[in-house]
């Protein structure tokens, strides 16, 4: 079909999405490549010869379900039905926090449908120990590496069960204990730091290593080109990934730069190691992650891998992204969906059927439900937080200072 | 005790840390082999090894980020941002990471980290290597910011500094490196040597972050004031014959409030002077709160003396500074009301 044409009298040239509200997506153009190239080099091979992945795609899964390639992982089929029970616990959370979040349970809340494979194939193939800066849109890590799913619905919900007690907003987690590193939503800001905390692995000999995260909109800050940098430089043990899920809010990847180029591609101009992944596949996640986990474990210093995906629901609940892009592009994404394709993989290899995939379908949806009513008795928005307002004096400084202790007494008088 | 001048007492506390604890690492611009462009770091990565005293890229968000990261890992860093003035790309990760990281984390991950810079005019530097940013990070709730004057506080204060659990920022008047300041650019520079501040006790001492320094006592006035203006103040009230208690804060978050209530309360005036533009400057917070502890003391307005609202300039450097005529003029302005 034709390109809509918006207005634009002058020579400056202003990108824009193919398709808008009205228009009827075709992703024809995109070749979704079937042959399964490039090949898997070494892992502790020259950057350079890194190059070509940087602009093609890894993939594994078939549509067929059948998995191809020498990029094809050596995975459990127990540890397969897991993933899989990851990737649906991960969605049923995420639509029950949106739903109420419609309800006024919450003030706000982030879903991750449609690249959920990105954060559990990535999780599968690091040690629970290697620290992850995420984004707010890997909260299947978490679900991976068994935090507590009442945990984050009480973070989600400020009450009195938030380890965080209501300090920040929704999604934005903290979980040493799981490796998860707390969430900024300054966009960006981590990588840098996931590099610095690389760094100080190497420096105290430990063989863990980080993996940093960001979309690929907030590659645009600065903080992605420091984080290149410095790990290029001292060949920090990391790995620093850029979901490309196409969106950030309404921004198209191309108002990042994402015409000219591939993501990915802008490790090699900073000598790092590139892999660009499809990201609604998830053995393909896990092999990619698990090449750049033993190249940076064995002293071979940082990847930069792209993953290739598609954000399918809006940016957040504060979102409408029938605003700004066709209401069914996320259905005619010619990637399809990593749950369907990790599915038909375990059935195509005959350890999954329709009949276990409905029942888990509907396990996981009951789990969540019972566990957000656990979670929604500890406070909510809609009722009471149950979060002593005193507590927001806390942790400003390890100790307290007199100015604080002289404005938590002022405070403490307007009480009556 | 050894004499040291301000940079040989900063060098010697990131010695006596580096060599008690093995987490302490040092990096910055230009502070490797060649040891930094006030030599600061000389010697230390020949005395501790490359991987613990190394240059870095040139960029300030990426040094101090890299701080968060390996401080929230476990160790020490102290990083060093070559001049105040290019400290500004660093902002966001100051502001929004460091100063918050443990709040919003609320105690999970914390930033230990320290980060050094050279702050002020006095030594021609124009627009981009004189400025004093210092009321930019006092608004920051999360950041401690400390300014010595001298070689022992430097050392002290430094040393604290790495020790403390929450990210400090350290400013270092340049003009006062190798000697005080008494505000006569003409005159012969005065070196440390000579000065009982520039005595500085050998290994681990420490200056509390939050504890202000008298530096005179009097009756007549209240000098509040910090980094190069310390002696500017205590040259100009001697001239003067004023009897002035001069109080060099060195810590300006936390405030000793405690110190400077007693003093305001007993002279009844008080004068506040810092080398940074004004609008807004740091003296403005101390007269509010001076004003809102000793309002029923004060005899005569609270006057402030600092640079213009203007950037840094280069040739008229003397004329922009807050030097002894404009401290004298503010002096017996505040005597004579």
């Amino acid at each position: 079909m034709a390109k809509p044409i918006r207005l634009n009298t002058s020579r400056l040239y202003v990108p824009e999405p193919q398709f808008r509200p009205g228009d009827t997506p075709d992703y024809s153009h995109i070749a979704v490549p079937v042959a399964h190239t490039p090949s898997r080099p070494d892992p502790l091979c020259a950057a350079h010869e890194t190059t070509p992945h940087a602009t093609k795609l890894i993939r594994v899964l078939r549509f067929s379900g059948e998995a191809a390639g020498d990029w094809a992982p050596k995975i459990s089929a127990d540890a397969l039905r897991g993933a899989l029970r990851d990737l649906a616990l991960t969605r049923a959370m995420d639509d029950r926090m949106f739903t109420m979040q419609r309800q006024g349970k919450m003030s706000f809340y982030m879903k991750s449908t449609g690249e959920e494979a990105v954060s559990i194939g990535h999780a599968m193939a690091l040690r629970d120990t290697d620290m992850v800066f995420p984004t707010y849109r890997q909260q299947g890590i978490l679900i991976h590496r068994g935090a507590s799913i009442k945990e984050m619905m009480c973070q989600c919900l400020s009450n009195s069960g938030d380890p965080l007690d209501g300090k920040s907003i929704p999604v934005l987690y903290s979980f040493k204990k799981h490796g998860f590193f707390s969430i900024s939503g300054n966009l960006g800001t981590q990588l840098i730091q996931g590099v610095g905390w690389a760094m100080a692995n190497a420096y105290k000999d430990s063989d863990e290593i980080a993996s940093v995260f960001t979309g690929e909109g907030a590659t645009a800050e600065g903080d992605f080109h420091y984080a290149l940098n410095f790990a290029s430089t001292y060949r920090a043990p990391c790995l620093i990934n850029v979901v490309n899920n196409q969106w950030a809010i309404s921004s198209f990847q191309g108002i990042a730069a994402g015409e000219g180029e591939t993501f990915a591609a802008r490790g090699t101009g900073y000598g790092l190691a590139t892999l660009r992944v499809d990201g609604n596949d998830l053995l393909a996640v896990y092999a990619a992650t698990k090449w750049a986990a033993e190249r940076a474990r064995g002293g071979g210093g940082a990847t930069l891998i792209e993953h290739f995906t598609y954000r399918k629901s809006g940016h957040s609940t504060s979102d409408d992204p029938t605003k700004y892009r066709p209401e069914n592009e996320p259905d005619v994404w010619p990637f399809g969906d990593p749950l369907d394709r990790l599915k038909n993989h375990l059935i195509h290899i005959g350890e999954w059927d329709e009949d276990q995939h409905t029942a888990l379908l509907t396990e996981v949806k009951s789990d969540i439900r019972e566990i957000y009513k656990s979670a929604e008795a500890m406070g909510s928005l809609s009722g009471e937080t149950k979060v002593n307002d005193f507590t927001m004096f806390e942790q400003v400084y390890e100790r307290s200072l007199p100015h604080l202790d002289e404005q938590k007494r002022m405070f403490a008088a307007e009480q009556d | 005790m050894p004499e040291m001048n301000m940079i040989e007492a900063i060098r010697d506390a990131m010695d006596v840390k580096m060599s008690q604890d093995g987490d302490v690492l040092v990096f910055g611009e230009d502070v490797g082999y060649f040891g930094g462009v006030f030599r600061a770091t000389a010697g230390l990565q020949e005395k501790h090894g490359l991987h613990r005293c190394f240059d870095t890229p040139i960029s300030e968000g990426g040094i101090v980020g890299i701080a968060i990261g390996m401080a929230a890992n476990g160790l020490r860093p102290v990083a060093e941002i070559q001049f105040a003035d290019y400290i500004y790309p660093a902002y966001d990760q100051i502001a929004s990471e460091a100063a918050r990281l443990r709040y919003r984390s609320n105690g999970d991950f914390t930033a230990p980290i320290t980060i050094r810079t050279p702050v002020g005019g006095g030594i021609y530097g124009g627009t981009t290597h004189s400025q004093s940013p210092e009321a930019l990070f006092t608004h920051i709730a999360g950041l401690k910011t400390v300014i010595p004057s001298n070689p022992y506080d430097a050392k002290g204060l430094l040393i604290a500094a790495i020790e403390d659990n929450d990210p400090v920022l350290f400013l270092e008047p340049k003009r006062l490196y190798n000697g005080p300041f008494y505000g006569d650019p003409h005159a012969p520079a005065k070196t440390w040597r000579d000065h009982e501040l520039g005595e500085v006790p050998t290994g681990h001492y420490r200056v509390e972050i939050g504890e202000a320094r008298k530096l005179s006592n009097g009756d007549d006035v209240t000098i509040l004031t910090y980094g190069t203006m310390v002696w500017v103040a205590q040259k100009v009230a001697k001239d003067l014959g004023v009897e002035a208690d001069i109080i060099d804060l060195r810590s300006l978050l936390p405030l000793d409030i405690e110190m400077i209530e007693r003093s305001v309360n007993k002279t009844g005036r008080c004068v506040i002077l810092h080398e940074a533009t004004r609008t807004s400057g740091f003296g403005a917070e101390l007269a509010a709160q001076v004003q809102e502890r000793c309002f029923y003391a004060l005899e005569s307005p609270i006057l402030r003396v600092t640079g213009w609202d203007t950037p840094y300039p280069h040739a008229q450097e003397w004329a922009y500074f807050p030097g002894p005529k404009r401290v004298g003029h503010a002096l017996r302005q505040v005597m004579e009301a």
